[in-house]
């Protein structure tokens, strides 16, 4: 076996190794080294990591099982620290490791201004998880970002920040935004667009100085004088290619370690590749060259003949919302000509660029349906002098007028590329779906269309539906109901970032489709808006289902149920005497329920303003057995009665009762306290269980016990009752932020890709607990209110009642 | 036509129903966003479930029940369901809810 050694698990080394080993399995004992203490990642995808739409653990490329079925020996968090050529070893901190062939993938480091102030505290870098991670501990809601730099990076980064709820300002020295990617008027208007989403930009910003205070980052300051204040600032203005340890072992270097078409450097036994190589003068930043280059390197190392050939790239902003398309040369010039078309009140720009009977470059904002089409056409040098007149309007109006939304897809020709990142054309992925990949986790698993920067998923699904005809469904993000495209994640990520705070600004702004919405959109609307908003927002009675407008349960021959709260499932002899003597007035059936209450069925509406007076004169309120809300906290008898209680399971119950009643959430919320792991309160199948223990108490979240059977997992171990209720607390209003409107906890906890983002969120950092709590305990002043106290009054008794009565009137 | 005053339109919410009980079983009393309105029979065809109780959107209303909706118009289900409600001729006068009470009578008379 020959041996090689590969220093950097990046995304070019990482495809190059994919490619070795399916040409040449078991041919090369490879050693791996890299700087982080972890392997390869898809670095374009930490920006939804950033924003929270994804985590870590789904953007892994190659894990420990990877690495281990290849017999890759992983050295990583191990710096190297030099190569001796002559003696064909690579020197690591650990040790030296010899080499045939080697391979150099150390990628790049973030160019840092070095403006006074650059190494406090606070001040930092985008590029690798860790500047992630930082960037997502400093983001609290209300606290301040400043990012230099308006190039894709710096954008995404920005528009993270703020989905975290983050003040942003992005300072930008060019007079535009992604100046190398877009033309003036697409710059205006995804600075228009990051605006109106709060984020604040300066562009033609010089900046001086960085402003601290003991050692701590206080403010960015422009060479104009202004102070912009922040606690995090993030610098995203380019990186430069690593090439130290290569020029230290003398190899040839300009800007990047140079190489040739066959990725060889100037020693015939080092390979190079990725963003640390220069080529024929160009350095590279994108993902696509860097996948062909991984492809050549491999088939070097195997002894195939190989060329890489630099191609055109075009690139996508990750901002959801902001679409933008770029690619080609769109620079203005002798002999260049340009086809603009623009649409103001939709935001939407489209600009190509020809040259001749060609199109080099093309810019769009808004609309980027096309994108890919007119990249086919720059890439191919089409002669486009035929169609020129409807060009601008893409492939659909290409001979015949056709407005099916698939029409354009179904033009592409076998070869046009649909994945940019990966290479992968049409044909692949038609291909691929004729051999049985009938779904969009198929077709990536198969092909690697859509696997990287995610942005070509839409159209992957196009190339699935126009191949499968009716026999595709769209698996995901469907929207929310017919009056709307958009699905709950986005409708409440955009409720937030615009601000919308009623249900007219939401339709309008997110261009609902009916006038005021339907049965199953109003209820999710008036949901979120008052979650978001609960100072600001009008509950809107007219929007609730009509068990919680009535708040009552109806029953199937539309008289209704009313269930009083027994706090941890404790009642006294005065309230049953209540009971008993309100089932007899208003001729209830009792039931006794598995949530430890009193059930009274078969009330008519006009008596439930009645029956509640005469419940609360006895002390008792509502039970909310109606709501999505917190219904009951089910306890054992705990220390107080049972031998084998460990603490006071039934006080605590009692406790987050009195703490959690009244709370609106996405669906209902279950909880019991028991008073030790025998369990008799059957707390490991509830939404949010404690477990009494003699060292404190388990907490765990995500049970279910209805149409699906699921046990709960833990999501922390506690000493104290108070850390038990400020948990919980949290975790609910990280629930009621965040999960989908009809998503039990354990749907929503899938969602986010399981715990660990949840954990840490409410147990591990403290502070963003104690932000939760202040959030939960705002809304708690406005909704914490006892509804059959509000509504037992003439006024409900009256508007509750039959407006008229006919049957009286003699008949005519 | 005999039209009979049943109440003010302000006793309704807007987006929301009232009942007036009959002879013929309840009648429900609905007012859309924007402020017309429609009387209905209160009683589902699918399961007998209270239409007055209801979200509207539109000129349509959802039964609480089971999701079935109805056309406040027709009275026609929507959808794949197949189903009719009776609907009653409704008016608004100097802000009074007049109802035709013939077709009640007539349909009592049958």
């Amino acid at each position: 076996m020959q041996k090689l050694v590969v220093i950097g698990a990046g995304m070019a080394s990482g495809r190059m190794l994919e490619h070795l080993f399916e040409a040449a399995p078991g041919a090369w004992d490879v050693t791996l080294f890299n700087a982080e203490p972890r392997g390869n990642y898809n670095r374009i995808m930490l920006s939804p990591v950033l924003s929270g739409e994804k985590s870590y653990a789904e953007i892994v490329t190659h894990d420990e099982a990877w690495y281990d079925t290849h017999g890759v020996t992983c050295r990583f968090g191990e710096k190297v620290v030099g190569i001796d050529r002559d003696r064909k070893v690579v020197i690591g901190e650990q040790g030296e490791v010899a080499y045939d062939k080697l391979v150099i993938a150390t990628g790049s480091n973030p160019f840092i201004i070095p403006l006074p102030g650059h190494d406090l505290d606070g001040v930092i870098a985008y590029r690798d998880l860790d500047d992630t991670n930082r960037m997502i501990e400093a983001a609290r809601p209300g606290a301040r970002a400043v990012v230099i730099g308006g190039g894709l990076l710096g954008l995404e980064a920005a528009a993270g920040l703020r989905l975290r709820g983050m003040d942003v300002t992005v300072v930008h020295i060019m007079g535009h935004l992604m100046e190398r990617q877009l033309d003036e008027a697409a710059g205006y208007l995804l600075r228009r667009a990051l605006t109106d989403r709060g984020i604040e930009v300066c562009c033609s910003a010089n900046s001086k100085e960085i402003l601290g205070e003991d050692g701590k980052l206080r403010a960015l300051k422009l060479d104009d004088g202004t102070e912009l204040p922040c606690d995090l600032l993030v610098m995203a203005v380019g990186i430069r290619p690593s090439v130290a340890l290569a020029k230290e072992a003398g190899l040839e270097t300009g800007r990047g370690i140079q190489v040739d078409a066959q990725m060889l450097t100037s020693d015939p036994d080092i390979l190079s590749l990725g963003e640390c190589v220069e080529f024929d003068g160009q350095i590279f930043g994108l993902v696509a060259p860097l996948y062909d280059q991984a492809k050549v390197a491999a088939q070097t190392l195997t002894g195939e003949a190989s060329e890489y050939i630099p191609r055109e790239v075009s690139t996508k902003l990750k901002v959801t919302g902001c679409d933008l398309f770029s690619a080609g040369d769109f620079a203005e010039g002798e002999g260049r000509e340009d086809i603009v078309f623009r649409d103001p009140a939709r935001g939407v720009y489209k600009r190509l660029v020809l040259e001749g009977d060609r199109v080099i470059g093309a810019v769009m904002y808004g609309d980027v349906a096309d994108g890919n089409w007119f990249y086919g056409l720059i890439k191919g040098g089409t002669d486009i002098s035929e169609m020129r007149e409807t060009l601008i309007f893409g492939p659909a109006f290409q001979g015949g007028a056709s407005v099916d939304p698939m029409a354009a897809v179904a033009a592409l020709p076998a070869d046009a590329e649909i994945c940019g990142c990966n290479g992968v054309c049409k044909g692949q992925i038609v291909a691929a779906i004729e051999a049985g990949a009938t779904s969009l986790d198929a077709i990536k698993a198969t092909t690697k269309a859509s696997a990287s920067c995610g942005t070509c998923s839409g159209l992957v699904e196009q190339v699935l539906a126009v191949t499968l005809g009716d026999d595709f469904v769209l698996p995901t993000a469907k929207p929310i109901c017919a009056c709307t495209d958009h699905p709950h994640e986005d409708v409440r990520r955009l409720i937030k970032a615009k601000e919308l705070k009623s249900q007219p600004a939401v339709m309008q702004e997110l261009g609902w489709k009916t006038p005021n919405g339907c049965h199953v959109c109003r209820p999710a609307l008036n949901y979120y808006l008052l979650a978001d908003w609960p100072l600001e927002y009008q509950d809107d009675p007219q929007s609730r289902f009509v068990n919680e407008r009535n708040h009552a349960n109806i029953q199937k021959d539309g008289t209704y149920s009313v269930m009083p709260r027994m706090w941890g499932g404790m009642t006294t002899p005065e309230e049953l005497l209540a009971i008993a003597e309100a089932a007899k007035k208003y001729d209830a059936t009792v039931k006794v329920t598995g949530g430890q209450r009193i059930d009274l069925l078969g009330i008519k509406k006009e008596d439930l303003p009645h029956i509640w007076a005469d419940l609360n004169a006895a002390g008792m309120v509502s039970g909310h057995a109606y709501t999505k809300g917190l219904r009951t906290v089910k306890t054992c008898v705990g220390t107080d009665w049972c031998r084998f209680g460990t603490q006071d399971s039934t006080g605590l119950g009692i406790k987050l009762e009195k703490r959690l009643w009244g709370s609106w959430t996405p669906h209902k919320f279950k909880m019991a306290v028991t008073g030790c792991p025998r369990n008799c309160a059957e707390a490991t199948c509830k939404d949010l269980g404690v477990v009494c223990v003699d060292s404190g108490f388990e907490i765990s979240v995500g049970g279910a016990a209805g149409m699906e059977l699921k046990e709960t997992e833990p999501l922390a171990k506690v000493a104290t009752e108070q850390e038990v209720i400020d948990i919980s607390v949290a975790f609910l209003q990280l629930y009621r932020e965040s999960a989908n409107y009809l998503d039990r906890p354990y749907k929503w906890i899938a969602k986010t890709g399981g715990l660990e983002w949840i954990i840490a969120q409410v147990v591990d950092d403290l502070e963003n607990r104690a932000a939760l709590i202040e959030r939960f305990d705002i809304s708690q002043s406005v909704y914490q209110k006892d509804p059959w106290a509000e509504r037992a009054t003439p006024h409900y008794e009256r508007a509750w009642s039959p407006l008229a009565d006919l049957t009286k009137e003699a008949a005519e | 036509m005999s039209w009979i005053d049943i109440g003010a339109l302000d006793d309704i919410p807007v987006q929301g129903a009232r009942v007036i009980k009959t002879k013929m079983g309840c009648v429900a009393v609905f007012r859309t966003a924007d402020d017309a309105v429609f009387a209905l029979s209160d009683r589902c065809p699918h399961k007998g479930g209270p239409l007055s109780e209801g979200i509207v959107h539109g000129h349509k209303v959802t039964c609480p029940l089971h999701n079935w909706v109805f056309s406040l118009e027709t009275g026609e289900a929507q959808g794949a369901d197949e189903g009719q409600v009776p609907t009653y001729d409704l008016r608004v006068e100097s802000g009074r809810l007049l109802i035709d009470a013939s077709k009640l009578a007539a349909q009592s008379a049958a």
